[in-house]
């Protein structure tokens, strides 16, 4: 109704204009024409999302009834009992995803501060290059070389190395196998580490560069500019680099599948085979025979929906906010 | 030219120079920003350096606390002395020189902190660890850029919601912080409204009591209410430097006179 309104008056406005400019009738039919293709093009995107949670839901609704709540808490996956609980998943998901946004966080944000504060040009823009290439390569390949690469290496010398000296910690202790909740957050990191350093270095170049001068001017180094002034000023943008990569991490399918192990089971140890959200979907769909099994595995994908979009809905809030406070300064 | 900055230096032997500039050029890439100037900067006095837009005034200024190393295409050669120690010497550490030789500029430039650490920031990277030697250095310095009394009910909230005028002062304040012998202003009033820019103007005024000062301005008014001393820019040379009086009212080159009687600029 409201829209009709707005539509019209915009309409009559159009032709107001029209008039004004000289123009015809029919150029501010085409015109409104035309606005409303991409109003339409528009509203698909949100009927989209819209539509996907609402199938997500239906498709589930028999696992939602059956197991109810206790479906997320439960550590049962049995398809011969037909018994589903998704903790596992939910597990491993959250855990290699945490390993990864740490070690991406580190390493990326730390890249994009040498990249945007202190690489002489002739450095910076090769190096940027590479780095946003990285984000190109299929996530398969990096699965493969996760597998037959990075999984024996780690599986031989680094977990047998991290388990010598702290294997008193329960996350260190246990049996090693290469592949893993570890081996998985470790590509994982690999993946998102472009979009943390690439997205941190644009927000840092965004600073004002009249903060760095002042700063410099009142004596302080390079350094201590870099990491007392412009990290805190991009700090909010920074952190909705990470949680957007985060939103990247616990939705990577193919690589975390090709080496977290595929074991819906609960280790304290992240050497300990895991299995994600994502993997389990993409592993057993074409073997869910029973309807209740296919809507367990749905219910999973309902889970991953909600926690992605909310994860990355923080993700722009913060980054727009950042960007928004910055463009009220100058 | 040089000559003539030198003739300005004559009618004021009387005082010490602070900062002795001679023959500074400043390259950009490949364009030639300042040419061959020179000019002495008398201690405890207020120096304006006027000129029309792109003449080379913010360059020169930079140069004086070597701002134009962060710049990797600037380039500097000619000597800038301290107290007779050339600043571009090989054994002058800039970041020491810097807390010597502050700088104000154009746009209030506080950093998004409270306006407490805005004014500690300096003493704290300079290596001052005692935190009622800061509290003390924060409200002196927030007292002398006539700040003070505005804000000491609200210290913890961001130097950034300030007006531009405070921002301004609090950009001062800051400055002021470090004790430091010459102060550098870039255009300090030209953002801000005229009652901003009058508190601005009496604030120079007292700080030449205790401080060397070297204001640009694009506004000849300023300049003339505000310094002692004057030089004037054209195409990134100084035509003409010497006591404001007399570059306003007795000029010795055409072209200042022009600029100053408003023909061109």
């Amino acid at each position: 109704m409201s829209i009709e309104l707005d539509s019209h008056r915009t309409l009559t406005a159009a032709r107001g204009r029209a008039a004004q400019r000289g123009l015809t009738t029919r150029q501010a039919v085409a015109d409104r024409a035309f606005r409303v293709a991409l109003l339409g093009a528009t509203l698909l995107f949100v009927a989209l999302v819209a539509g996907l949670f609402i199938e997500l839901v239906h498709g589930s609704w028999e696992s939602i009834v059956t197991f109810g709540a206790g479906f997320l808490w439960s550590s049962e996956w049995n398809p011969v009992t037909n018994h589903f609980g998704a903790l596992p998943f939910i597990y491993g998901t959250l855990v290699s995803s945490a390993i990864a946004i740490v070690i991406a966080g580190v390493v990326g944000i730390s890249a994009a501060v040498f990249l945007a504060e202190f690489a002489h040009p002739v450095v910076a823009r090769p190096v940027s290059f590479f780095i946003e290439l990285l984000a190109a390569v299929p996530s398969v390949v990096f699965g493969l070389w996760g597998l037959f690469v990075l999984a024996p290496i780690l599986g031989h010398t680094v977990e047998p190395f991290i388990q010598r000296y702290l294997g008193f910690l329960p996350f260190f202790s246990g049996p090693i196998y290469g592949v893993g909740l570890f081996t998985a957050g470790l590509l994982l990191a690999l993946m998102i580490v472009p979009t943390v350093s690439a997205i941190a270095r644009d927000l840092i170049q965004a600073v004002p560069n009249e903060l760095r001068e002042a700063s410099i001017a009142l004596g302080a180094t390079r350094w201590e500019t870099a990491t007392r002034i412009v990290l805190p000023s991009a700090r909010s943008g920074i952190v909705g680099a990470c949680v957007l990569a985060l939103g990247r991490a616990l939705g990577e399918t193919i690589a975390a599948t090709m080496v977290i192990g595929n074991r819906p089971a609960i280790s304290a140890s992240l050497f300990a085979p895991g299995y994600t959200l994502s993997s389990v979907i993409a592993n057993e769909f074409t073997e869910a025979t029973s309807s209740i099994y296919l809507s367990a595995l749905l219910e999973l994908g309902l889970i991953l929906f909600v926690v992605s979009v909310v994860v990355n809905g923080c993700a722009r809030i913060l980054m727009w906010s950042m960007l928004r406070s910055q463009g009220r300064r100058s | 030219m040089i000559q003539r900055a030198i003739d300005g230096r004559e009618t004021s032997a009387a005082t010490a120079v602070k900062v002795r500039v001679s023959h500074l050029d400043v390259y950009y890439g490949s364009n030639h920003a300042i040419r061959d100037a020179s000019l002495d900067i008398e201690e405890n006095q207020v120096t304006a350096l006027i000129g029309p837009s792109g003449c080379g005034k913010s360059t020169f200024i930079r140069a004086i606390n070597r701002l134009h190393d962060l710049t990797p295409s600037a380039r500097v050669s000619g000597k800038v002395e301290l107290d007779d120690v050339d600043i571009y010497s090989r054994d002058v550490d800039p970041i020491v020189m810097r807390r010597r030789v502050g700088m104000v500029f154009q746009r209030p430039n506080p950093f998004p902190m409270s306006i407490y650490d805005n004014v500690a920031y300096g003493p704290r990277v300079n290596g001052e660890r005692n935190a009622s030697r800061i509290a003390v250095l924060v409200e002196d310095s927030l007292r002398h850029a006539a700040l003070w009394d505005e804000v000491k009910d609200r210290l913890s909230e961001s130097g950034v919601a300030l007006s531009g005028g405070q921002q301004q002062r609090l950009c001062i304040a800051r400055v002021l912080s470090l004790r430091p012998e010459v102060i550098l202003m870039d255009e300090p009033a030209s953002a801000l409204d005229p009652i901003a820019t009058a508190k601005i103007e009496e604030l120079i005024a007292e700080l030449r009591e205790q401080y060397t000062v070297v204001i640009v301005t694009h506004s000849m008014a300023q300049a003339g209410r505000v310094s002692d001393r004057t030089a004037f820019f054209l195409n990134g040379s100084i035509v003409e430097a010497g006591p404001t009086n007399q570059i306003f009212t007795r000029p010795k080159e055409r072209r200042t006179e022009d600029y100053i009687t408003g023909r061109f600029g």
